[in-house]
This record gives structure tokens, C-alpha cells and sequence, in this order.
């Protein structure tokens, strides 16, 4: 500095260092604005790239494809008050091999009922028990096809490469545009995703049963932990004193904030299930897991409300002669449960997605049924697009895209009702 | 009379004890002149009764339930013949599980024999006998609680102090329930890990240069031997984790600067959910994201400048999860930013500094504590972070630096382990306690640094 100074009148001045630099201090400047800029970008970049191929390859699940079987359900082999012993595989296979009489071979038999799914038959059986009175008729039903058909009809197959790099060969692709001609085969919106558990056959897997174990799971988590949350956060928050034992609550509770789920499904195994020996794989476990894991969350976002609400409140309902309990039940609690519940959902949210606990307590079975209580084994959304992601075939990939999205329309629907209620109750005092 | 309707039966108990309770505090006190003769308003004499039915109840209920299904065993186990008793401890328990199951109608293992039906048709007969006298138990309770209290019930009676009392001893149990859940993780990790340390060394453990947790079916198996060092492990997990770092660091970083000192309010408003968005989505949605999207893409692109390229390579998982990670370092970071006074700011940009010098130079490194901070809870999560590593990273532990070669890390090792059946004396089962022992060890301490880092530096401006 003071050498720029004693310059002055000599050659070099201060405000010409200045002007000499301002062009590359503004260059500096440009360049880490547009840095800033560039991050933000990438992120959005990734959230994009990530939904787009999501959506990308789990639209197509919503459809199915069907094929029409004309059956002749021939009296002699259905006995109306015995239709569990009736050979409804048997007339699924009578029925195709009929739409294609040219086919006598063995070989060729069993490729083209590989056309079909393994379903076929427990939908004929469904529907001849729902209508006995067709026994006697020609019936044309749709049955799903197989899934190896479903791809090739949306394209995941191609057809145009050599048979042996394809899951089809040749002659099963001439029988389906033999299909196709007849207009005997077609895409169909997806019921059986929405209504059916897991199935090791793409073409009959849905998420109706993980749908159901998460809901319960969810129902145990909410139950437990919002009480208990709002309990905590109140006694911190308006009762404790400030003391070693208040502190040491209060560490605990931030570290178990950040403690990895993955341990907390460790203690669920140790405690609940060998200790406890509560049933396995059930959502009474899941639950009782993902409350501990989201008590803190709910605690301190309960705190944070509490904190917003003016001492004045208190000390107006106590200078009217209420009593702390009074004071905090009556006054602070309802103006800082908005921001509790918030709190909660978005606990809820969390839950909701968290997988890694619930693989260890065995949600991750193979559970065909849909669970019909809390100590029913079941699996829960997020451990079925896990599992779904890790089987090979190429229906499931569809599948697992579809179930995200489903499980992204949930989390957003819960997101959206916690910043509506943020916005409509925020109160700045 | 399942425990489902003891506990209806309970509450319903319960509700008609407050409103005889509250009836007759009325009561009481219109011989006296009417409520205000009262301590407490009438509901409180409500509430205190409902509470003296409830509670004690409560707790012979739980006692209750937790006991019933072992004792019930055994006195089914001791009233079985001779020869079963002798059983050893495994076998037997096979025994109690087919009776077990042949009382709810479930299909036997084994064949089925009249000792069986017998014991089966015992244990549903001490069953419906336990569920019986539960009952029973808990409307003797109530009932009595109720018509002690209707004989106490007087105007002067406290009862707004003392239902004030219980409702502060259960807030106490709830914020207490915190500290027990730690205890339980430290416990249960504990228990488990010392069973494992009892069969391989610590030493071996923490510096052994090869995993391989394979367990012997057969004493002359080939390779039978599992090797448990866990050092690859864990320089698998640092080699996830730092990729990731790298990625979520700048990132986070850049974006929380611009966000809270160049975006205007429109932009703020727009950007921050979106990539709030990005925290809220499920890890298991990551996983498939790099397994479907980011894998492939990384090996083919390295597959065109001539690296081989695994498809399980570090590299994929650590950059998805270093996406996971940026909205946490943003956010974070823009609230210690923020927290910087504006008084500082002024006084460099007076001074004729440009804005991004003034962010250099002069916020930065005061937000710097808290940044740190910031971002030593990133690592914690990442190095805790399962779904994406066990989708997206490999099972194999190498013992490399190289990002693209196949990794594995400390929680993909537990989730392996651990899922499918286990056996509770194998070290392959015990040694991911061992590692979720580690694991929680490693991240507390990350995390109590950070917290105590980021609560100093809150104190400095407040």
C-alpha cells in the first residue's frame, strides 16, 4: 500500500494496478457465477436424466398382452359342485392347439403353449366359478400371454434379430402375427399389477401385496411415533430442566438422527426377532423398526415447532391461572401441531421408502399372498422393486420401473399435503 | 378372547371410568354447592379415573403377554413323554414348532402322533386358560379401580395435580425411549460382535488384508477356512464414499453459494424444491438408477476409449450417490452461509471486492466450520448408505484403489450376510454384527464431531 502510494506522481498508480486487473477480476467473477449456475444445473440435470429413464422404461407395465382362447367347456369333464378337480389346464391347451391344427409335433406342442402364461388356466378357472351356467358353451376368453410375448409386442424384442440371440424363435413369431391378423391377440391396461401379489412370472406379479404391507407397516410407524414423538419434543421442549440428563436425551437424539438405517435393522433383528422372537418377516416388526428410526426426525421437527411459538403465548395462559400442563395441552400444542404433523408426514415419507432396515428382518421373502394383518409375513414397496430389480428376466425390469413410479406418486402425494399444510397454517409471529 | 379384545375391552373400561369419574365429581359436588366447590374441573376426576383403570392394567396386560407364550411351552414341554423330552435343545424346538402349528391348523413337518395331538390339544387348552384369566384379571382391575376411586372422589381431592404428575412421568418415558434405543443398538451389535471376537481375533479382524466369510458345511471342505480381515471392506467403503464426496462436495457446494448470493427470488423459489426433490427420493430408486442407467453408460464409454470397465465398478455407485448426497451439502451449507452477517459481506464488497471475492475470500472462510461440519454428516451418510451400493457395487472384495474395478463395502457385506437363513454360531453370520458394530462405531463418532463442529460455530454469530 504505501508503496503505491509514494508513486503517485511516478510511474505506476494504485488505480491503474486497479484497471489493470479488473479485467481478469471480472473474468474470475463471470467464471464462478457460471460455476455456480453449472451446479445447479448438473443436479437438475441428474433429476431429470433419472425420471425420464424411469418413466422411460416403466410406462409400458400399465399394459398387458392378452390373447383370445375360443374354449369349449365340454360338461362331460366339468363338474359343476367339483370344479377344483376339473382339467382347466387341459382345455386351455385343447383350445390353443386348435387355433393352430397344423401343429403336430411334440416339440413344436409345447413351444407354442409356451406362448401363454402358466395364468391362463387360473383365469378359466376363475371364470367357470364365477359362471357355472356357461358349462356347456363355446367361451372366448382373454388370457394373459407369456411374458417373452408381452416384450416382443412392445418392442423390448427385436424382431429383426438373429433367432438365436432372440428369446422367440422364428415359428413362435409367425404364430403371433398369425395372431395378430386374427386380431385374436392385444394390449390390454394392466389390472393384474395393481391387484395381484408377487409371482416368480412377470406376466402375473403386481404390487397390490407390497402396496398392503407398506400400508400396515406404515399404520404401526404412525401409531407409535407420532405419540411418542410429540410427547418427546413437548417434555424437551417445556418441561425439561436444563441439566446433564436433558443434555445427554438431547445427544442421543441428534446422533440417532444420523445413526445408517441399516443398524437400526440390525437392532430389530437382535431385539425383536431373536430376543422378542416376534414373528419374521411381518410389518408388527417393520413398524416397530422404522418408528424407532423415525423418532428423531419427528422430535425434532416437533421441537422446532414448539420453539416457534411466542413465550408470550405462555405467559398469557399462564398469568390467567392455567397450569403448565394446561398452558402447553390447551394453547402451545395446537399452535405448533401444524408443524409437528409436517414434521410427521414427512417422517412418514421416509418410512415409506427405507428399504435396507426391512431386509433385515426378513421382508424380503418371496410372499405370494397379500398380507391380511400385522403378523402376516409380507414385503413392503420399496423391498419389492429391490427384489424385482435383482430378477433377471426381462419383464420384471418394466415392472420395477413401474412400481418406482408408483411408489414416487405416493411419497409426492404425502410431500405435496406437508408443504400444503406448511403454507396454509405458517403463522410468523 | 384374543388379546385384541382384552385390549378393546380395556379401553371401552376405560372410557366408561372417566365419565363415571367426572359424573361423580358432579355428584359430589352438588351436595356442596356445585362444581366450583371443586379443586379440579370435573374432567380431570374423569381422567384420573380412566387413568388409575388404564394403566396398572396396562402393565399386567404387557407382563402378561410377553410371558404367556413361554410359560405356556413349558408346561406343554414338561407334560411330553420321556423320549421327546430328551430330545436334544434343536430337535425339541422342532417338536414345539409342529405343535405350535398343528394348534393353528398349519401342515406338519414331521408325521403327526397322538402325543402330538395331545400336547397340541394341552396347549390350546392353557392357551384359552391364559386368555380366560387375563381377562378376567384386567376387568378385576378395572373395576376395582373404578369403585375405589368413586369412594374418593371429594371436592378437595387434587385430582388435577396428580393427573398432571402421571402425564409428566409418561413424557419423561417417551423422551427416555431415545436412550434406550441407543442402548439397544449397542447392545445388540455388542452382544453379537463378542461371540464373533471369541471365534476370530480383533486383530485379525480389523487389519486381516482378505474377506472371503465362507463357513464350512463339511470339516474337509476345500477353502474352508472363511478369512474375515476386513481391511478391503472398508477401503472399499473409503473408495465409494470419497467418489461420492467428490461429486457431492462442489456440487452441493456451488449450488448453495449460488442460491443464496447470485439467484434472484424467482429462481430461489423454483430451484431449491426441485432439488430438495432429489433428497426425498428412496435409495432403492438410486440403486436401480445406477444399475439400469449409469452402470451401462460408464462402461460403455470406457469400453470406447478401450478400458474394461466392470459393470459393477465403484465408479457408478459412488457418482449416484454422490447425486444422493448434493441436496444435503446444499442445504446445509446455505444455512451456515446464511448465518454469515450481512455487516461482513458490506464491509469487503465496500472495500471494492468483487462479489465472488467476497465469497472466497471473506464468507467462505467464515462459514468454513460449519461447512465442515456439513459435510462430515455427508460422509457419515454415505458410508451408511446401503440400497445403492448393494444394487449398484459388487460382492467381491478387492483390495484396490481403482474406481472402476468391482468393490464391496461394509453395509452390502451385512445385507449379504444377513439375508436368508441364519445361523446364530456361525462367525459368517456374527461377523456382520461385527461390521454393523464398526459401522455405528465409525459414524458416531463422524457425526457426534460434526454436530458438536456445526453447534460451536451456530454460538460464534448468535
Amino acid at each position: 500500500m504505501n508503496k503505491a502510494e509514494n508513486t503517485t506522481n511516478g510511474s505506476i498508480r494504485t488505480v491503474d494496478l486497479v484497471q489493470k486487473g479488473l479485467a481478469r477480476r471480472y473474468k474470475a467473477e463471470k467464471r464462478f457465477r457460471w460455476m455456480g449456475l453449472c451446479a445447479i444445473s448438473f443436479s437438475l440435470l441428474c433429476l431429470a436424466t433419472l425420471f425420464i429413464s424411469i418413466f422411460g422404461s416403466g410406462y409400458s407395465a400399465f399394459q398387458q398382452t392378452v390373447i383370445e382362447l375360443d374354449i369349449v367347456l365340454d360338461p362331460s369333464g366339468l363338474n359343476p359342485n367339483n370344479l377344483s378337480g376339473a382339467d382347466f389346464n387341459g382345455l386351455v391347451k385343447t383350445s390353443l392347439y386348435n387355433m393352430f391344427p397344423e401343429v403336430k409335433d411334440r416339440g413344436e406342442k409345447k413351444k407354442l403353449l409356451s406362448l401363454l402364461s402358466s395364468g391362463a388356466a387360473y383365469k378359466l378357472t376363475d371364470f367357470v366359478k364365477a359362471h357355472p351356467d356357461r358349462i356347456g358353451q363355446t367361451l372366448s376368453l382373454w388370457v394373459p400371454a407369456d411374458d417373452d410375448v408381452d416384450m416382443l409386442m412392445k418392442g423390448h424384442i427385436d424382431r429383426n434379430l438373429p433367432e438365436m440371440e432372440r428369446r422367440l424363435n422364428d415359428q413362435q413369431i409367425s404364430w403371433i402375427e398369425a395372431l395378430e391378423e386374427q386380431g385374436k391377440i392385444r394390449k390390454k391396461f394392466n389390472t393384474t399389477f395393481f391387484t395381484a401379489g408377487d409371482s416368480r412370472e412377470p406376466e402375473l406379479a403386481g404390487i397390490w401385496g407390497a402396496t398392503c404391507g407398506s400400508f400396515y407397516t406404515l399404520v404401526i410407524t404412525l401409531v407409535l411415533s407420532f405419540p411418542i414423538g410429540v410427547a418427546a419434543a413437548v417434555y424437551l421442549e417445556e418441561f425439561a430442566p436444563k441439566n446433564r440428563f436433558t443434555d445427554i436425551i438431547e445427544v442421543n437424539i441428534n446422533n440417532l438422527a444420523a445413526v445408517p438405517s441399516i443398524v437400526f435393522g440390525l437392532l430389530g433383528l437382535a431385539v425383536f426377532l431373536n430376543f422378542f422372537e416376534l414373528p419374521r418377516s411381518s410389518s408388527l416388526v417393520g413398524g416397530l423398526v422404522l418408528t424407532l428410526m423415525t423418532l428423531p426426525t419427528i422430535i425434532i421437527a416437533g421441537r422446532a415447532a414448539l420453539k416457534s411459538v411466542p413465550p408470550s403465548i405462555r405467559e398469557a395462559a399462564l398469568g390467567v391461572g392455567a397450569s403448565k400442563t394446561q398452558m402447553v395441552a390447551h394453547h402451545v400444542l395446537p399452535l405448533a401441531m401444524p408443524g409437528m404433523l409436517t414434521g410427521t408426514i414427512i417422517g412418514m415419507a421416509r418410512a415409506l421408502g427405507e428399504t435396507a432396515p426391512l431386509l433385515m428382518i426378513g421382508m424380503v421373502a418371496f410372499i405370494v399372498d397379500i398380507p391380511g394383518g400385522f403378523t402376516d409375513p409380507s414385503t413392503a414397496l420399496p423391498v419389492q422393486i429391490f427384489l424385482w430389480a435383482d430378477s433377471p428376466e426381462r419383464g420384471f425390469m418394466e415392472k420395477t420401473s413401474a412400481a418406482i413410479m408408483v411408489l414416487l406418486v405416493f411419497l409426492v402425494i404425502m410431500n405435496s399435503a406437508a408443504v400444503y399444510l406448511r403454507k396454509k397454517y405458517e403463522k410468523r409471529w | 378372547m384374543t388379546p385384541i379384545h382384552v385390549m378393546i375391552i380395556l379401553l371401552l373400561l376405560s372410557t366408561a371410568g372417566y365419565y363415571l369419574g367426572r359424573r361423580r365429581a358432579l355428584a359430589v359436588a352438588e351436595r356442596t354447592g356445585g362444581p366450583k366447590v371443586l379443586h379440579s374441573r370435573p374432567v380431570y376426576y374423569g381422567a384420573l379415573t380412566a387413568l388409575w383403570c388404564a394403566v396398572p392394567a396396562l402393565f399386567i396386560f404387557s407382563f402378561w403377554v410377553v410371558c404367556e407364550s413361554t410359560v405356556i411351552t413349558d408346561m406343554v414341554l414338561s407334560k411330553l413323554p420321556e423320549s421327546i423330552q430328551s430330545l436334544p435343545a434343536d430337535r425339541l424346538n422342532l417338536v414345539m414348532n409342529d405343535i405350535k402349528n398343528l394348534v393353528n391348523g398349519n401342515i406338519v413337518s414331521g408325521e403327526e402322533n397322538a402325543d402330538l395331538q395331545a400336547a397340541a390339544d394341552y396347549y390350546q387348552y392353557l392357551r384359552s386358560l391364559s386368555q380366560g384369566a387375563l381377562f378376567v384379571l384386567v376387568a378385576v382391575i378395572c373395576i376395582g379401580a373404578v369403585s375405589i376411586l368413586q369412594n374418593r372422589i371429594r371436592p378437595e381431592l387434587r385430582a388435577r395435580n396428580h393427573v398432571e404428575r402421571v402425564v409428566y412421568y409418561m413424557l419423561i418415558a417417551c423422551s427416555v425411549l431415545a436412550i434406550f434405543t441407543t442402548i439397544g443398538i449397542v447392545l445388540s451389535v455388542l452382544y453379537e460382535s463378542i461371540r464373533f471376537f471369541k471365534i476370530i481375533p480383533v486383530q485379525d479382524f480389523l487389519f486381516g488384508l482378505k474377506w472371503s466369510p465362507q463357513t464350512a458345511i463339511r470339516a474337509d471342505q476345500v477353502g474352508s477356512s472363511g478369512a474375515f480381515g476386513a481391511i478391503p471392506v472398508f477401503i472399499g467403503t473409503l473408495l465409494v464414499s470419497a467418489i461420492a464426496m467428490i461429486v457431492a462436495v462442489p456440487v452441493g457446494l456451488m449450488s448453495a453459494i449460488y442460491l443464496s448470493e447470485y439467484a434472484n427470488r424467482k429462481f430461489r423459489a423454483y430451484a431449491k424444491p426441485l432439488l430438495e426433490i432429489l433428497a426425498g427420493i428412496p435409495t432403492v430408486v438410486y440403486g436401480f438408477f445406477a444399475a439400469l442407467v449409469v452402470a451401462p453408460v460408464i462402461r460403455g464409454s470406457g469400453a470406447l476409449i478401450g478400458l474394461d470397465i466392470s459393470s459393477e465398478s465403484a465408479m457408478a455407485a459412488g457418482l449416484v450417490m454422490g447425486v444422493m448426497i448434493i441436496p444435503f451439502v446444499s442445504s446445509l451449507s446455505d444455512d451456515v452461509i446464511n448465518a454469515v452477517p450481512q455487516s461482513i459481506r458490506d464491509g469487503a464488497l465496500s472495500l471494492g471486492s468483487t462479489q465472488s471475492e467476497t465469497i472466497r475470500h471473506i464468507v467462505l472462510p467464515a462459514a468454513l466450520p460449519g461447512i465442515v461440519g456439513g459435510v462430515l454428516l455427508a460422509v457419515s451418510r454415505a458410508i451408511g448408505e446401503t440400497m445403492i451400493v448393494v444394487m449398484a457395487a459388487g460382492l467381491s472384495a478387492n483390495l484396490t484403489l481403482n474406481p472402476l474395478k468391482t468393490v464391496t463395502t461394509v453395509t452390502v457385506q451385512i445385507v449379504t450376510l444377513l439375508v436368508g437363513d441364519q445361523e446364530f454360531d456361525s462367525p459368517k453370520t456374527l461377523a456382520a454384527f461385527a461390521l454393523g458394530l464398526l459401522l455405528f462405531v465409525v459414524t458416531l463418532i463422524l457425526n457426534v464431531i460434526a454436530l458438536y463442529v456445526v453447534r460451536k460455530y451456530r454460538e460464534q454469530y448468535e
